[in-house]
């Protein structure tokens, strides 16, 4: 069914409210060792046509053998999204020149997709969620890479990427604005992280998207749309969907028309742009790949993989706000990455929950910002995190301390019981001797005794004074009581 | 069915072919004749016939996901045209 | 010593074992054969040093009685097939210069059995033609010539220059491909047997592709004894090729028994054509008497959908062809023709690069692929390709082997056809087996009335040539066929 105009997403236009419907292509490297029909390296990098076979260079008489574990990525992701697998499939050429496209084909899949229909739920900000309907999932061979900017009347071609695996993941165009765009493309990205079936590196082109928008007043039909080739981070698929409505908002607002073409986002700009090559419209000549066979297997094949998947996101969500008594929105956040749900749950365990998330998700989060680290490589283990806590609870240490133990931690590596042993900040909660610090300090400020006992608030001052002078180790909540009981005032 | 001359250079620019104007006019001729030949295929009643995807009735075998292959570029670009440090060099191709 | 190269590979086998003569000595027979045969064109490239360096290191293995299957035998092998260090063409000015850096799985076979590589032989451009005209490297002369003429015949195509070079005895054997008839229609026009395996008997890895679902290799040889030896060598599951099956290859010399009692041959009616010349169908039922006497039961078979099986072949063929040729575009390998900009020079590559055949077939292909026609065309032809299949299926089930005449003519004079449907019609006969799977093979069984040589198919069961093997062993000894060419070229 399709989904109600939202107003409050609506962009405002001359001519009234314009709605923006977007889908997304987005294109997941299988996180495979080889390529989808060759034996050759997928990793990224190397030197020029380094990471190619004869196969992936298109030479004469050269054939493709399927990857299997190609294959169960593409299941496993299928089931992680939702989606109906198809248990016979079929591999099609896509026929076009190009020459970072040595075979003049593309081996993807076009009537049989491995994977049918699916769902992914997103959480936005304010709470709503959004079901983004999931049209398809196939594979594909990657095309190698032209570099144009080597010399000045000639394109370099690299073919190391040529027929690397793609999982292409086809939304519906159920997507209504930016925001949503980017929150889509970060759970299929925590999805597929979570399942292990791509890395989600976007930087490296691990994962990119086709981005098709159109606008539309609330009501109408669907608009013209133009695609968006390739754009490579989540912030620019964002940027890219905000310029391009615009710009078609202007134009049919001008009195033009939109015309359905390819276009290229540019990052500096921040703009999109015609793609200059654009030629005649393509006829891809899709059939099937006569050098393969059907794709076939049978439901236990897809069984004992979805035996084998992980919790997934959602799932996990539930879970933490069940288990762990987090508001919905801690626990958004703390599963949108399979590695700090996993940091989370081995420094909550056994203890109070929310005091780990708030650590988590303050302190750390914190840390890894600032060293820009992620937290896979965190210089603070979770189990550490986890007795650090510990510490504060049983009394070892106070709050304010625990916090500088933890930058301690940060830039040693240590574990927090010996930090706190090595440089005494254990807390002092012996009452004798802080009542002789008490004793001595009222004794020689006889000044602000004489106003506490006006204006009971002041007592703060000679809390900071005996924190002071036992460097924070004194228990707070005992000085606390000693002063009132010397002040007179309990 | 019969094609025009229009019909030959469309698809002779799919294939990247350069035709002339003599050559677009004698396929016109030629490709009109095999296709018409062809369409004696429209007597056959193919109602409810699965197309042919493969004359050979086994399962796709697969291959592990090894890396068996690369580290040959020498191989690789040793008999293009032009190359230059293990790229193969194409005109310019703007985007 | 009679002249080596009378031997078959059979007698020239026996002979090296026996140390009757050398393999050197073989070799040298045969270069100089080659030498002076050059005016039939067979041979584009000669490889007489490596010929005798194969040959001095089967001497070695021979005298430590360490002999191969294939020990010493020069072989021609056609040029489609990629040979590591040597020239390889596909007989197209596309291919010019390019030297493999591979070789074929089929050639590594005969390599690995101990054959020696005397060169590479003609053949029709990319194997597209049934005459031996549309090489690049000019047309391969028939050494038969009609009685008391000196006009010049065609061999039969596309593996004319293989059938050529065998029946001239410049080799006693050679590789082919049969995408239609191919090994077959030439192997009749030459006086040599042929035999196109079941589709996946034979790997296809390293043969420059035509048709992916049709092609298949053989070999041409002089008797059925030597096929049956040399498709021992070629014949095997090759993990580099999807389609070729596996399945255990039996020996094949070893069905050659002589004793057809028992075996059902069918006789499809629909072979019977309006306008088939009566010498072809005397000799047809000459080879069912034949077969009768020596035992074996001759049936009357129907394969209704015989007559769609030539127009079906030239869509489904320049389909596959039109995409398996769009990797020659002049950047990774062969000709590149300059042009104004990356689509200029592609065009003006594969326009000088292709043949008038070739280019014929591609825009076919092109055309029946796109967008409109896909399912009119393509579609439809896979259809019918599916009750060609059925028919066999059907017939099958009360025949072994089917016999038929393998070309509805002799060899005929270059030029002579013009008309490309006219010329497609040579396949006929042949090209049914193709649009099945199946296992053909065409035996020489007499002289027509011009004295040109004339064959019989056998279509056998897929996977099932050693039945095809004995018939064809029967139909053999039967016909007596020992009529051979006069020596006009040399
Ligand atoms: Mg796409
Ligand atoms: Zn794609």
């Amino acid at each position: 069914m399709e989904r109600q105009a939202d107003f409050a997403k609506c962009i405002k236009g001359s001519t009234g409210d314009w709605e923006v419907v977007v889908g997304l292509e987005i294109h997941a490297q299988v996180a495979s060792r080889a390529k989808l029909f060759s034996g050759a390296s997928a990793e990224f990098g190397g030197a020029p046509n380094t990471h190619v076979s004869l196969v992936d260079a298109a030479m004469p008489g050269m054939l493709p053998v399927i990857n299997r574990f190609c294959v169960e990525q593409a299941v496993r992701s299928g089931l992680g999204l939702k989606a109906e697998i198809n248990l016979k499939s079929v591999f099609d050429r896509k026929n076009y020149f190009y020459p970072d496209l040595p075979q003049g084909y593309q081996i993807s899949q076009y009537k049989s997709p491995i994977v049918g229909e699916g769902e992914v739920l997103i959480d936005m900000a304010d709470g709503e969620a959004v079901t983004i309907g999931i049209e398809r999932l196939h594979l594909e061979q990657d095309a190698g890479k032209s570099v144009h900017d080597q010399h000045p009347t000639s394109s370099y071609v690299d073919l190391n990427r040529s027929g690397v695996a793609l999982m292409e993941i086809v939304s519906r165009p159920d997507i209504r604005s930016a925001e949503e765009a980017r929150a889509y493309v970060s759970k299929v990205r925590a999805i597929l992280r979570y399942l292990g079936t791509c890395d989600g590196n976007m930087e490296e082109g691990s994962m990119r998207a086709d981005v098709n928008v159109s606008v539309r007043h609330p009501g109408d039909d669907l608009g013209t749309r133009c695609e968006i080739k390739n754009v490579n981070s989540i912030r620019f698929i964002g940027q890219a969907i905000e310029h391009e409505a615009r710009r078609q908002i202007d134009i049919i607002e001008d009195g033009g028309v939109i015309d359905q073409e390819t276009r290229l986002f540019d990052p500096r700009k921040g703009e999109t742009r015609s793609m200059r090559s654009k030629e005649e419209a393509h006829d891809y000549r899709y059939f099937p790949d006569p050098d393969l066979l059907p794709l076939e297997f049978d439901q236990a094949f897809v069984d004992e993989i979805a035996g084998s998947l992980p919790e997934l996101p959602d799932a996990r969500k539930q879970r933490f706000i069940d288990d762990y008594s987090l508001s919905p929105y801690d626990a958004g956040v703390l599963v949108s990455d399979r590695a700090s749900a996993q940091y989370f749950e081995t420094a909550a365990k056994g203890r109070d929950a929310k005091v780990a998330a708030n650590w988590v998700m303050g302190e750390l989060f914190g840390l890894l910002n600032r060293a820009d680290v992620e937290i896979e490589t965190s210089p603070i283990s979770a189990e550490h995190l986890g007795e650090l806590i510990d510490l504060i609870s049983d009394g070892t240490i106070s709050g304010r301390i625990a916090k500088d133990v933890f930058e301690i931690m940060a830039e040693t590596g240590s574990a927090p019981g010996s930090i706190v042993d090595e440089r005494g900040l254990r807390q002092v909660s012996d009452t004798g001797e802080i009542e002789r610090i008490v004793d001595e300090i009222v004794s020689a400020n006889p000044d602000q005794a004489a106003q506490v006992a006006e204006r009971p608030k002041a007592i703060g001052w000679f809390v900071g004074q005996i924190m002071k002078a036992t460097q924070g180790k004194a228990n707070p909540q005992v000085v606390n009581e000693l002063l009132k009981k010397r002040l007179g005032m309990s | 069915m019969s094609v025009d001359q229009a019909t030959v250079r469309h698809i002779a620019k799919l294939a990247r072919l350069k035709v002339s104007d003599a050559d677009a006019r004698k396929l016109e001729g030629e490709l009109s004749t095999i296709l018409e030949w062809i369409e004696q295929l429209d007597e056959v009643d193919t109602e409810g016939v699965e197309p042919m995807t493969s004359v050979v009735e086994v399962t796709m075998k697969m291959r592990d996901d090894d890396v068996t292959d690369g580290a040959i570029a020498d191989q690789i670009i040793a008999n293009a045209p032009e190359g230059e440090e293990h790229f193969f060099v194409v005109p310019k191709v703007v985007e | 010593m009679t002249d080596l190269t009378d031997l078959t590979i059979a007698e020239a086998r026996d002979g090296l074992s026996n140390r009757e003569f050398s393999a050197v000595e073989l070799a040298d027979a045969h270069i100089a054969a080659m030498e002076q045969g050059r005016l039939l064109n067979a041979f584009v490239t000669e490889t007489p040093e490596r010929a005798l360096q194969d040959a001095e290191r089967s001497d070695g293995r021979l005298k430590a009685g360490d002999g191969r299957p294939l020990e010493g035998i020069p072989l021609g092998i056609k040029d489609l097939f990629c040979t590591q260090g040597v020239l390889t063409t596909a007989s197209s000015h596309i291919l010019d210069g390019f030297v493999p850096t591979y070789e074929s799985t089929v050639t590594a076979n005969l390599w690995r059995d101990g054959a020696a590589m005397l060169g590479k032989l003609n053949c029709d451009e990319f194997a597209m033609g049934s005459s031996n005209e549309t090489s690049h490297y000019g047309p391969v002369d028939n050494p038969w010539r009609r009685n008391g003429a000196n006009t010049s015949l065609v061999p039969g195509g596309s593996s004319g220059g293989s059938a050529a070079a065998v029946a001239a005895r410049l080799c006693p054997g050679a590789t082919a491909t049969d995408t239609g008839g191919s090994i077959r229609q030439p192997a009749t026009f030459t006086g040599t047997v042929g035999i196109k395996p079941t589709y996946g008997r034979v790997s296809r890895w390293g043969i420059v592709a035509f048709a992916s679902s049709l092609d298949q290799a053989g070999p041409i040889t002089r008797d059925v004894r030597d096929a049956a030896i040399m498709l021992q060598s070629m014949a095997g599951h090759d993990a580099k090729d999807t389609t070729s099956v596996d399945v255990p290859v039996p020996d094949y010399e070893a069905a050659l028994t002589g004793d057809i009692r028992g075996l059902r041959v069918g006789i499809p009616g629909e072979y019977r054509m309006e306008g088939m010349p009566g010498e072809i169908e005397s000799l047809w039922a000459t080879g069912v008497e034949w077969l009768k006497a020596a035992g074996a039961e001759v049936v009357d078979v129907s394969l209704p959908h015989t007559k769609y099986a030539l127009p079906a072949y030239y869509i489904v063929a320049p389909a596959e062809a039109s995409s398996n040729l769009a990797r020659y575009d002049g950047v990774r390998y062969g000709l590149r023709v300059p042009g104004e900009d990356i689509v200029d020079m592609y065009e003006n590559t594969r326009a000088a690069g292709f043949g008038a055949e070739v280019r014929r077939r591609v825009l076919i292909g092109t055309y029946v692929l796109s967008a409109g026609y896909y399912d009119a065309y393509y579609v439809k032809a896979q259809k019918v390709r599916t009750l060609i299949k059925r028919d066999f299926e059907q017939a099958f089930e009360n025949v072994d082997v089917m016999l038929t005449p393998t070309t509805p003519n002799a060899a005929f004079a270059p030029g002579e056809i013009t008309d490309p449907v006219t010329m497609y019609l040579n396949d006929i006969f042949t090209v049914t087996v193709n649009m099945a799977g199946l296992p053909g093979i065409s035996v020489p069984a007499g002289l027509s009335s011009e004295g040109l040589p004339l064959g019989l198919q056998f279509i056998g069961k897929a996977f099932d040539e050693s039945t095809l093997f004995r018939a064809a062993g029967v139909l053999e000894q039967a016909a007596g066929f020992d009529a051979q060419p006069g020596k006009w070229w040399a």
